[in-house]
């Protein structure tokens, strides 16, 4: 008992609390490929398990969208210079009153405090730059871990 | 262009764009769907755009990067770009990004068409 108390002290200090902030307990967990057919099955399995808890479809839309730009940015952006063939990990859980998801990938990270506000006058003709304040605007809360390289998102049931 | 996208007509000198995906979600698709609307705003001398949002369900921040190249493209050639039919719920995602302060947004394609000639 005494050894697994310290274990568990032990594992509690190898995580920030940042990091801790994107675990999710009980995750089912899913190694993806940069496949459009692969990345399409697992995000309607998820939106799956969410109509089975009655999410409504204002919610779906939301979810479907932070999944997505939250992938892409993993792909896009996290594996820019890695070898393209590089899988990233999709955690979700999905309960009557939330829906989890954490989408980690193998690139070095990065800063989400240095992005630009998209919003900006001076910003609003630039192609790109909208995905993270899209998964913020949609999603209850958006947390990611020290590096940049995971992210979690987490929607409450607007019914609960 | 049998892998077509789009569908593509052509009324009073307005070019109509319409999606034939639910969802224009993925990096290949809306490439092809970018390069495609390009090459109809440079074969134009002044190019008059309408896209017809009518049949879509999603949009990704990619598809707002690729709207917003194409109205920078369209400019240029001191042409205009309107869009309509956009589901509320898709209408959202422009007012989120402030996006609807940079496009010219019609509820309908006869609204936007009229709006051509003003």
């Amino acid at each position: 008992m005494g050894n697994c108390l310290s274990a568990v002290i032990y594992l509690d200090r190898s995580v920030s609390m940042s990091d801790k902030n994107t675990q999710i307990q009980n995750a089912t967990k899913v190694v993806l490929e940069r496949n459009r057919d692969k990345i399409g099955s697992l995000i309607d399995q998820i939106l799956e398990h969410a109509k089975g808890h009655a999410f409504g479809d204002s919610s779906l839309f939301a979810i479907r969208l932070a999944i997505e730009e939250a992938i892409t940015n993993a792909f896009e952006h996290g594996h820019e210079n890695l070898d393209a063939s590089l899988p990233i990990q999709v955690e979700y859980a999905v309960n009557e009153t939330e829906i989890q998801i954490a989408v980690q990938d193998q690139g070095p990270g990065f800063s989400p405090s240095d992005l630009p506000d998209p919003t900006l006058q001076e910003n609003l003709a630039k192609p790109s730059g909208r995905g993270v304040m899209l998964m913020k605007a949609y999603m209850t809360d958006v947390a990611f871990n020290d590096k940049g390289n995971r992210v979690k998102l987490r929607f409450e049931s607007p019914s609960f | 262009m049998s892998d077509s996208r789009l569908k593509i007509s052509n009324t009073d000198g307005v070019t109509l764009v319409e999606f034939i995906d639910r969802n224009i979600l993925d990096e290949a698709n809306i490439q092809a769907i970018s390069e495609e609307i390009t090459s109809v705003i440079e074969s134009a001398d002044v190019p008059k755009l309408l896209i017809s949002f009518s049949n879509v369900d999603h949009l990704s921040s990619a598809a707002l990067g690729a709207l917003i190249t194409i109205n920078n493209k369209t400019r240029e050639k001191s042409g205009q770009l309107h869009l309509a039919n956009i589901d509320p719920q898709i209408y959202e995602v422009f007012v989120i990004t402030r996006l609807n302060k940079l496009f010219n947004i019609h509820e309908t394609t006869d609204e936007a068409q009229s709006a051509f000639a003003s």
